[in-house]
């Protein structure tokens, strides 16, 4: 609704109320038939995403789709705007939450993976299938590694560490006075690691049947071992940059960093040969390497006012389209697609780290379950902080966590 | 000039009410709709199990009450912002003190360091947070700190990331001195030129040392209002922490377990992906509480709006 100025003047009270619902790029029809859809992305960092997502939709003839590329707190802001009805038709999101999915803020799309979802690969599928229906359609697969520069590694006469002992004694001997072993985030490693070392450890964050996955001493005697990186010295903290943006890495600040897949162009580029990329190493007997594997997919909301629009344009894009897909996840900063069918034909994957780095995730990926709430996370995280950095006692620390985390999974287990 | 106020006729008073309504009614609306409207409705919500929903239908009476009391996490945040206040409050109150001391001394280029002092209030906590966090004081060697330290041969700190000892508190400090200062420098100044220079003469020919013994008993006595009003200011807006903190010390995946004071932690609690606003509200309401408890107790301690004759 556009603010005239008589309108201004003659409604000096109204004007804030007016400007505030005005303008929501949704519920109007344009032309006959077609309606108007509003579609949220999280800004991506690499150039061309955003021309690349305007680009499908302005090939979508079914609808008109609004793009809206939202830098910020995204989680918030569509979280917010769920509430209301001046949301979004089609979002991208990292989940969607249990929390989400429980309180109708999605639509079941299940159906619109009917003969194709034999081709998504199951652990990036699990954590948006509830009840055995699909919330979100994955767009594509990121993931997270372990990057090495070979040069220092041999300069120092360290082999690529396979367990997780060998990593804590590489990054101790990999520092000097101006190159730290290992970053691992400006925060020591809680934020960036999560439930990587659970895993590492054979252990995992719930366990398939709904119970908390970690209530086991191999957990306390890992996530103990972390503490040393503090202990040596040999993590470099507080650099300009996070641990998702290679450049400490690139820049020679550390030997080795914890990054993801989207970064090793960028690696590539400033490297050339001299890097190799790991999976976080394994501990203990019954330990494996893991890798964290996180998606972004395309979720409708039951708010809208065109969900079989929606539906339908999501089941275009994202299920049909699959020269798009490809071109998603290959062309912007380097991402595994979604579907095996694609990745078996992506040509930047097939060699070198990156095809490394597709092995790995197809065999030790992990994907955060559905039901581990953000509360759980949230007690999870300080209480891994608390381990790390001021070397509190693991095994109480995670008996408080095992007990909100049990209380959580309670709650969304007892719910609709 | 006639004491005795006229009678107005009946149409030009309701000439004037109408006007009193047009010019007051927008504000008070939107006052209603966009303050008191949401300050009822959190209120509402904090006795609902109300996750990812403004509309709840589970009643669970004070469950949320009960569960953030019993949240450790949640003391801590109220600890750490005793611990912040215990700082900030002193700090910014003795160095804007001083600041306007020195000003007000000034013969020459007062106006000048008054707006030097005050500039600060002009630029952003996020703005400010950001200049301090990536190029005052982070980690790696080439920081404006570090840079500082490696000239006497030290080691690089990293700044926000070492708990032991706590140099974040240091950043988060100085980022809020640096900004406030300033502005209650300017309160302090107004206060300084409404003392009457009749008491300093008096005070000298009373044999007052000039110094010291005036600041104790003529100048310090007299800014009384001003210091009331400046340190209820201080502690409120030490409460609403939130900007520094969150700029300094979040990440892309959360926030650290320390430094962590109640109003991030309620963003998290209730705003981040967890979205239990049933409890976010619970945790609002306590607060408003503590403040306004707070207020009241330290407004009658030191007589806050009692007449100063």
């Amino acid at each position: 609704m556009p603010i005239s100025r008589r309108l201004l003047l003659a409604g000096g009270a109204g004007i804030a109320l007016t400007g505030c619902g005005s303008n929501t790029g949704r519920g109007g029809e344009e032309g006959p038939g077609r309606p108007r859809l509003s579609h949220w992305y999280h800004q991506y960092g690499e150039p061309g995403t955003r021309q690349a997502v305007g680009r499908y939709a302005a090939a979508y003839k079914d609808a008109a789709v609004r793009i809206e590329w939202r830098p910020g707190n995204y989680d918030q802001q569509t979280a917010a705007a769920l509430l209301t009805d001046s949301g979004p038709d089609v979002f991208e999101v990292a989940g969607p939450t249990i929390e989400q999915i429980q309180a109708g803020q999605v639509t079941d799309l299940t159906g619109l993976l009917k003969d194709v979802k034999g081709e998504f690969d199951p652990v990036i599928l699990a954590p948006r299938t509830y009840r055995d229906r699909v919330w979100g359609i994955p767009q594509l697969v990121d993931t997270q590694l372990l990057y090495y520069r070979r040069s220092m590694l041999d300069a120092a006469g360290v082999r690529p560490p396979q367990s997780l002992d060998e990593l804590v004694d590489a990054a101790r001997r990999l520092t000097r006075k101006d190159v730290k072993g290992f970053f691992l985030g400006n925060s020591g490693g809680a934020g960036a690691l999560g439930g990587t070392p659970l895993y590492a450890a054979g252990l995992s964050l719930v366990t398939p049947g709904g119970e908390v996955g970690f209530d086991d001493p191999a957990a306390a005697r890992t996530l103990g071992k972390l503490r040393r990186f503090h202990t040596d010295g040999s993590l470099l903290l507080g650099a300009p940059t996070d641990w998702f943006n290679p450049a400490a890495f690139t820049q020679g600040l550390a030997a080795m960093q914890w990054c993801g897949l989207w970064a090793l162009p960028q690696v590539q580029k400033a490297l050339g040969d001299d890097f190799g990329v790991l999976p976080f190493p394994p501990d203990g007997p019954a330990g494996r390497p893991s890798v964290p594997v996180g998606a972004w997919a395309a979720a409708v909301s039951s708010r809208s006012a065109h969900r079989e629009a929606a539906e339908a344009y999501v089941k275009w894009l994202w299920v049909e389209r699959t020269d798009f897909q490809e071109d998603f996840a290959q062309s912007y900063g380097l991402h595994i697609p979604a579907r095996a069918s694609l990745t078996a034909r992506a040509g930047r994957l097939k060699s070198g780290a990156a095809a490394e780095a597709v092995r790995f995730t197809k065999e030790h990926g992990y994907a955060q379950p559905l039901l581990w709430t953000a509360a759980s996370q949230t007690a999870y995280l300080d209480a891994l902080t608390r381990i790390i950095r001021e070397g509190a006692d693991p095994g109480g620390e995670l008996k408080a966590v095992v007990r909100k985390a049990s209380a959580e999974l309670h709650r969304v287990r007892s719910r609709g | 000039m006639p004491a005795a106020p006229r009678r107005l006729p009946a149409a030009r008073q309701r000439h004037r009410a109408l006007w009193f309504w047009a010019f007051v009614g927008p504000f008070a609306a939107g006052l209603a709709l966009f303050t008191y409207v949401p300050l009822a409705w959190s209120v509402y919500l904090s006795f609902f199990d109300a996750h990812n929903t403004v509309s709840p239908t589970e009643f669970v009476r004070l469950d949320n009450y009960a569960t953030l009391l019993a949240d450790a996490s949640f003391r801590s945040s109220l600890v750490t912002f005793a611990v912040f206040s215990a700082f900030i409050v002193p700090a910014t109150y003795a160095l804007s003190l001083g600041l306007a001391l020195a000003v007000n001394r000034l013969r020459a280029g007062r106006a000048f360091f008054r707006s030097v002092f005050f500039l600060p209030t002009a630029c952003s906590y996020v703005v400010a947070a950001t200049v301090w966090k990536l190029s005052v004081f982070n980690g790696v060697r080439f920081g404006l700190a570090n840079t500082v330290l490696g000239w006497f041969g030290a080691e690089p700190v990293a700044w926000l990331a070492s708990t032991d000892p706590p140099w974040y508190w240091l950043v988060i400090i100085t980022v809020r001195l640096w900004l406030q200062a300033g502005f209650y420098m300017v309160l302090f100044l107004a206060g300084l030129q409404r003392i009457p220079p009749r008491l300093y003469e008096a005070a000298a020919l009373d044999g007052a040392r000039p110094g010291w013994q005036t600041f104790r008993h003529i100048t310090f006595p007299a800014l009384r209002s001003t210091s009331v009003a400046v340190v209820l200011l201080l502690i409120i807006n030490a409460f609403q922490a939130f900007d520094e903190f969150y700029n300094l010390l979040s990440d892309q995946r959360g926030y650290p377990p320390y430094a962590r004071p109640p109003l991030v932690h309620l963003y998290y609690l209730a705003l981040g992906q967890g979205q239990d606003l049933g409890l976010g509200s619970a945790g609002a309401v306590l607060l408003a509480l503590i403040i306004a408890v707070v207020t009241v107790v330290q407004a009658r301690w030191s007589g806050l709006g009692r007449r100063e004759d």
